[in-house]
């Protein structure tokens, strides 16, 4: 199903959750709704869902009004935070729900829901626990009974509210490969709310990234990874590091000195370099066209090590991090150049 | 090995000296014994001292029976009505936000600082004769002072607070993400409220219920004012024993007060056994 999403507004009291708010959503496809707290992700979730009402602007579900319909009226599937399974009812039960509370003409029989809720048992893997209450169960099976609930009703759309949120790192990664799949085989269209970005790059196919009420970028993990739009996003969306540099003539320059490096068409004045870690490179630091700056700390294991560098500055100082080989000699208290590979400038005040 | 231990066991500050234990033991069951059983047994001991026929004479007397009779019927109108009224204002308490909602809890606990004989006396100013509504009331023939109505505001009034006080904290715990689970899976409110909400809180609710019937069936301040002592028409059971004992006829007031205390050890039975079943992280919490 497609969904519409056409300058919504929302507001509590004096706060603005939502600012004129514009997203379609393609059908079939999983996408995430990533940004800090209070920046309107869930706010906009609980709207498409039926539980909020905008202040202005339309939902559409396939061209069709979706405001003017309640939220059983949707058929959408909502799976919440903390799980909210009904505590007094067995997993099978809690499954069973949205199949027995329908309209008596349209409900199946009792032989046909058993046999819905076994396959959706069998779907997240729970059939040994159908018995079982929600107090039994830990943090991850508790998600997976609230996504099978949330399935039982063959919802038009898929929406979950941080559904990893409150489970533990490993059982997190596990969950989300699994979810992963779980949309591969069902293709329902699906919104998941998070605020951790690994989460979103790893299982979305578009990443909706927000901030104050406003969508800052939509786009694929990798374009906005690669691509940020904003300095929000940038600094969001991995690790940033941010260099104050003067912009004069076309010439990017630090400290006074020119770094050589294209001015991406920004006008003369202040701007802020924007980079990945590991998209800097260590090199010696006599010659031309680079920043300069002196070794503080070397630390990390694996592979690749952390190398904090403090660039020379006659204002305040400036703290790098940058990521170098092991097999590249480096000693504290070194003074080396960096070249920037990869980078974005953005004026200051953006 | 045996004295070293002992040097140990002296050593720990959690092992009071075993006399401090067995004389705060004793102390606790004395006042218990003095306070609590003594009266208790001393209750059936008064209500049998005449002998066994004057008791059940007692008890089958047309006056008792009508006594019982009015008790249970405000027992039972009490607690049904302040469970409804409980489930609403916990509910408007506990799930929704709005102004005034700390003045509206401070409200509720109103009946639990008020003498019951100032809440009985309201009701009196109210709908008494000289009160507010009294000529009004007198003009339709309407009785509420020194009738069943009255009995039953004075008790509803009193008693409120028990029901509702039992579901806020819990509602409030349990927030409502289980009722917004339920609508988006398609349920009506009304069936959300019976396969989610209530069930929920039942063994709260049910706790609430037998506390408000306890009291409900022994208050004696508020309901003593609106009453009138009419024998057999409306005195409870609190009441048409005070008749009787007033009346230098203690047996048959033991009598009847023996019933009402096996009423309260019934409750009492029932409240134990209501913890025992009810799940974990509820009975603890009271």
């Amino acid at each position: 199903m497609q969904i519409a999403i056409r300058d919504v507004t929302k507001r509590f009291g004096d706060f603005t959750a939502l600012e004129q708010v514009r997203l379609d959503i393609r059908s079939g496809e999983l996408i995430a709704l990533l940004g800090p707290s209070g920046s309107g992700k869930t706010t906009l979730l609980r709207i498409v869902a039926g539980f909020d009402w905008p202040d202005a602007g339309e939902v559409h579900f396939d061209g069709e009004d979706a405001l003017s319909h309640s939220v059983g009226e949707r058929n959408v599937g909502f799976v919440f935070q903390h799980y909210a399974l009904f505590r007094h009812m067995t997993v099978f039960e809690n499954i069973a729900f949205g199949l027995r509370v329908r309209p008596r003409k349209f409900r199946f029989p009792e032989a046909e829901i058993r046999k819905r809720v076994e396959d959706l048992l069998d779907l997240v893997q729970l059939g040994w626990l159908a018995g079982r209450y929600p107090s039994q169960l830990s943090g991850g099976q508790r998600q997976r009974v609230a996504l099978a609930r949330a399935l039982a009703i063959e919802p038009r759309v898929l929406l979950l509210d941080e559904p990893f949120g409150s489970l533990d790192a490993k059982v997190r990664k596990g969950l989300r490969r699994w979810l992963r799949n779980l949309h591969t085989e069902l293709h329902v269209t699906s919104i998941f709310v998070t605020h951790d970005q690994e989460e979103a790059l790893e299982v979305a196919d578009r990443v909706v990234v927000m901030d104050k009420g406003r969508i800052q970028q939509t786009g694929t993990p990798q374009q906005v990874y690669d691509h940020p739009h904003t300095p929000a996003v940038h600094e969001f969306i991995g690790e940033s590091i941010i260099v104050p540099v003067t912009i004069e003539a076309g010439e990017v320059r630090h400290n006074g000195e020119p770094l050589g490096l294209d001015c991406q068409g920004l006008e003369s004045g202040t701007a802020q370099l924007f980079a990945r870690p590991h998209d800097l490179a260590i090199v010696p630091s006599s010659g031309e066209h680079r920043l300069r700056g002196v070794v503080r700390r070397i630390h990390g294991i694996g592979p690749a090590r952390r190398v904090e560098i403090a660039l020379d500055s006659e204002k305040s100082e400036t703290l790098i991090e940058v990521d170098a080989l092991r097999a590249q000699p480096l000693r504290v208290g070194e003074r080396v150049g960096i070249k920037p590979e990869q980078y974005r400038l953005f004026p200051t005040g953006t | 090995m045996a004295a070293a231990r002992e040097a140990q066991l002296k050593l720990d500050v959690r092992a009071d000296p075993p006399f401090v234990k067995w004389a705060i033991i004793t102390v606790t069951a004395a006042f218990l014994g003095l306070f609590i059983v003594v009266p208790l047994v001393n209750v059936f001991a008064q209500a049998f001292a005449k002998g066994v026929d004057v008791y059940f004479a007692a008890l089958t007397d047309p006056d008792a029976l009508a006594a019982v009779r009015l008790t249970i019927l405000v027992a039972f109108v009490t607690v049904a009505a302040n469970a409804v009224f409980g489930l609403v204002a916990a509910w408007a308490i506990a799930k929704f936000d709005f102004r005034g909602k700390n003045f509206l809890i401070t409200l509720i606990d109103l009946p639990f600082s008020v003498s019951p004989v100032i809440a009985g006396l309201v009701f009196v100013l109210l709908f008494g004769l000289q009160g507010l509504f009294g000529p009004w009331l007198a003009a339709h023939d309407i009785k509420i002072i020194f009738a069943v109505p009255g009995i039953i505001l004075a008790t509803i009034f009193v008693t409120f607070p028990f029901i509702v006080r039992e579901l806020i904290p819990l509602m409030q715990e349990q927030g409502t993400e289980e009722e917004e689970a339920a609508l988006s899976l398609g349920a009506s409110g009304l069936t959300t409220f019976f396969r989610v909400t209530l069930p929920n809180v039942k063994w709260a609710l049910l706790y609430g219920v037998l506390l408000c019937n306890a009291r409900a069936m022994g208050e004696f301040g508020a309901v003593s004012v609106v009453s009138g002592h009419i024998r057999g028409e409306t005195n409870t059971m609190p009441l048409h024993i005070e008749t009787l004992y007033e009346g230098y006829q203690a047996a048959p007031a033991f009598a009847i007060a023996s019933l009402l205390a096996l009423l309260a050890l019934v409750t009492l039975v029932a409240k134990a056994a209501l913890e025992r079943r009810s799940p974990k992280d509820w009975a603890t919490r009271n």
